[in-house]
C-alpha cells in the first residue's frame, strides 16, 4: 500500500468513510435525542443517555468517533490547502452557477461552521456531563444516572438564543450532507449514470431528516415551554 | 437562425507577456460582426484590426476549428469555452452575445497550465500523464476479425464516450480545485472497459493518478461541474470506474 495515504484518491478515501462513519453516528445520535420530545418527564431520555454512557459497545465507539471526527476535519484542511495551492492565479470572473451546486463547493466553509457547532455544542453538554462532572443524579426505575434531561431540557427551555443555534447547526448539517452523502459513495467507486440519480435521491432525504430530525428539539422546548 | 448584426462589441483580454510576468486586461472594440461569426473568428477579424493599427495581437490557440482536436481553450465570461454546452469555444458563435456587450476572456487558469502568452496555455502536462498510462498490448499479426473479441455492446458503448474526451482541459480550467480526474478518469476508464486494456489496467490507474498528482493538479471534491463544462459531454461516471479501478489496484497490492 505504498504512497495510497499521500495519494489523492487515497486522502479522500479517508474523508469518505470517515463521513461514513459520522453520518452512521448522526443517525444512532438522532434517534436517541429524539426521545428528549416523547416524554417531559424525563425519563425515557435518561435511559437512553445512560445506555449510551455505560454499555460497552458504545464506550469503545467512543474514541473511535472522535478520530473519526479529528481525520475528517485533518485531511478537509490539508485537501483544501492543496485544491487553493493548484489555481495559484484566481480568475476574475467566475460563473459556476450553472455548473455545480452551492454545497458542493462551500463543503469547506460548512464544514468550519459545523466545527464551531460542534465546539459549543461539546461544551454544552459533553463538557458538563463527563469532565465538569457538574450534573446532578436522578433515580430512573431503581438506577442512578445523570438527570441529562434537565441539562438539554433547561438549556432549551431558557435560551431561545441557543434554540436558534442549535436549529442553524442542524441546517446548515443538513446542507453539509446534500452533497456529503452522495460524495462519500461516488468516492468509494459505489456510483454510476444509474446509482447516482438513486444515491443523490436517498442522499437528500437523509440531509432533510438530519436537518428537520435536530431542528424538532428545540423548536418543541420553544412551542411547549 | 437569420443573421444578425452586432454594431459594437467590446472584448477585456487577458494579456500576459510570458508565465513569469504579470498580466492585465486589455479592453478592445470591434465593430459590425455578423451573428454567424464564430467566437475565434471574431478575434482573427479583431486582430487583423490590431495588425493594421501597428498594435500586436492577442495570443490564443486553434486548430480544427471543428471541436475535434481539442486545441482551443479559453475562458468566456466565467466559463470553460463560454456560455453554451458541449462545444469546444471554436463552435461557440456570436449569437450567444448581445450587441454592446463586454466579453471578458481568461486564459484557463490552473497552476499545472502555465500561461505561455496571452490565452495561450501549456498544456503539456496532460501529455505527461498519457505518457505515464503507458503501453496497450496488442497482439501483432493480421488485422483480428471483429467479431472474435467478445465485448458487451454496454462496455463498448461505454468506452466509446469515455474516449470522445479530446484532452482539451476544460474539466481542469472550470473546476474549483484545478483536478485532473475528468481527463484521468476518461483515459483509465475507456481503456478499463475492453479486453485489450484490461491487461494493464491495474498499473495504468495507479500510474495516471500518481502523475496526476505529482504534476500538482487539485483533488476531486464531487462538484460535478466538469461534466457539464465538457464539450463531449464526458460524464463523472467515469471518476467512480476510476476510484474503483485504483482502490482495487492498491488493494491487489
Amino acid at each position: 500500500m505504498s504512497n495510497f495515504v499521500s495519494s489523492s484518491i487515497g486522502k479522500k478515501f479517508f474523508m469518505s468513510i470517515t463521513g461514513f462513519f459520522l453520518m452512521m453516528f448522526l443517525l444512532v445520535h438522532l434517534s436517541i435525542n429524539l426521545l428528549l420530545i416523547f416524554d417531559d418527564s424525563g425519563e425515557l431520555f435518561n435511559m437512553g443517555a445512560h445506555f449510551m454512557g455505560t454499555n460497552p459497545l458504545i464506550r469503545i465507539v467512543e474514541p473511535i468517533l472522535a478520530i473519526g471526527f479529528i481525520l475528517h476535519m485533518a485531511y478537509a484542511v490539508y485537501l483544501t490547502w492543496q485544491n487553493m495551492k493548484a489555481r495559484p492565479v484566481d480568475y476574475k470572473q467566475v460563473n459556476q452557477k450553472e455548473a455545480s451546486t452551492w454545497a458542493s463547493r462551500n463543503m469547506f466553509v460548512l464544514g468550519l461552521l459545523i466545527t464551531s457547532f460542534l465546539v459549543l455544542h461539546i461544551m454544552n453538554f459533553y463538557w458538563k456531563l463527563k469532565i465538569e462532572k457538574s450534573v446532578g443524579l436522578v433515580m430512573v426505575s431503581g438506577a442512578e444516572m445523570h438527570d441529562a434531561y434537565t441539562l438539554v431540557a433547561g438549556l432549551f427551555k431558557s435560551s431561545l438564543a441557543y434554540d436558534l443555534v442549535y436549529i442553524f447547526g442542524a441546517i446548515v448539517l443538513g446542507i453539509h450532507l446534500t452533497h456529503g452523502f452522495w460524495s462519500a459513495f461516488q468516492t468509494m467507486g459505489w456510483s454510476g449514470n444509474l446509482w447516482r440519480k438513486r444515491i443523490e435521491f436517498v442522499g437528500n432525504v437523509f440531509a432533510i431528516i438530519i436537518a428537520i430530525g435536530f431542528s424538532i428539539i428545540p423548536l418543541y422546548f420553544i412551542i411547549r415551554f | 437562425m437569420s443573421e444578425k448584426i452586432l454594431k459594437e462589441i467590446k472584448v477585456r483580454v487577458w494579456k500576459q507577456k510570458n508565465s513569469t510576468a504579470k498580466g492585465k486586461f486589455e479592453t478592445y472594440t470591434v465593430h459590425n460582426i455578423s451573428t454567424d461569426t464564430s467566437f475565434l473568428e471574431m478575434l482573427d477579424i479583431l486582430n487583423m484590426q490590431l495588425v493594421e493599427e501597428g498594435k500586436e495581437p492577442i495570443v490564443f490557440d486553434h486548430d480544427c476549428r471543428e471541436g475535434i482536436c481539442g486545441t482551443c481553450s479559453l475562458f468566456i465570461n466565467g466559463r470553460a469555452h463560454g456560455p453554451d454546452d458541449d462545444i469546444t469555444t471554436c463552435q461557440l458563435h456570436m449569437r450567444k452575445f448581445k450587441d454592446g456587450e463586454t466579453i471578458t476572456v481568461e486564459p484557463f487558469r490552473v497552476g499545472a497550465f502555465p500561461v505561455i502568452k496571452d490565452l495561450m496555455v501549456d498544456r503539456t502536462a496532460f501529455e505527461k500523464i498519457l505518457q505515464a498510462g503507458g503501453f496497450v498490448s496488442v497482439n501483432t499479426g493480421g488485422i483480428p476479425d471483429g467479431n472474435a473479441i467478445p465485448i458487451s455492446y454496454d462496455d463498448a458503448e461505454a468506452a466509446m464516450d469515455a474516449a470522445s474526451c479530446i484532452g482539451c482541459g476544460a474539466c481542469v480550467a472550470t473546476c474549483k480545485n484545478s483536478s485532473a480526474m475528468l481527463f484521468v478518469s476518461a483515459k483509465v476508464s475507456h481503456l478499463a472497459r475492453l479486453p485489450q486494456g484490461k491487461i494493464e489496467a491495474s498499473r495504468r490507474a495507479k500510474a495516471m493518478v500518481a502523475k496526476m498528482d505529482e504534476l500538482g493538479f487539485g483533488n476531486c471534491s464531487n462538484t460535478g461541474a466538469c461534466e457539464v463544462e465538457c464539450p463531449k459531454g464526458i460524464s463523472i461516471a467515469n471518476i467512480a470506474t476510476l476510484n474503483r479501478e485504483y482502490l482495487m489496484a492498491k488493494i491487489k497490492d
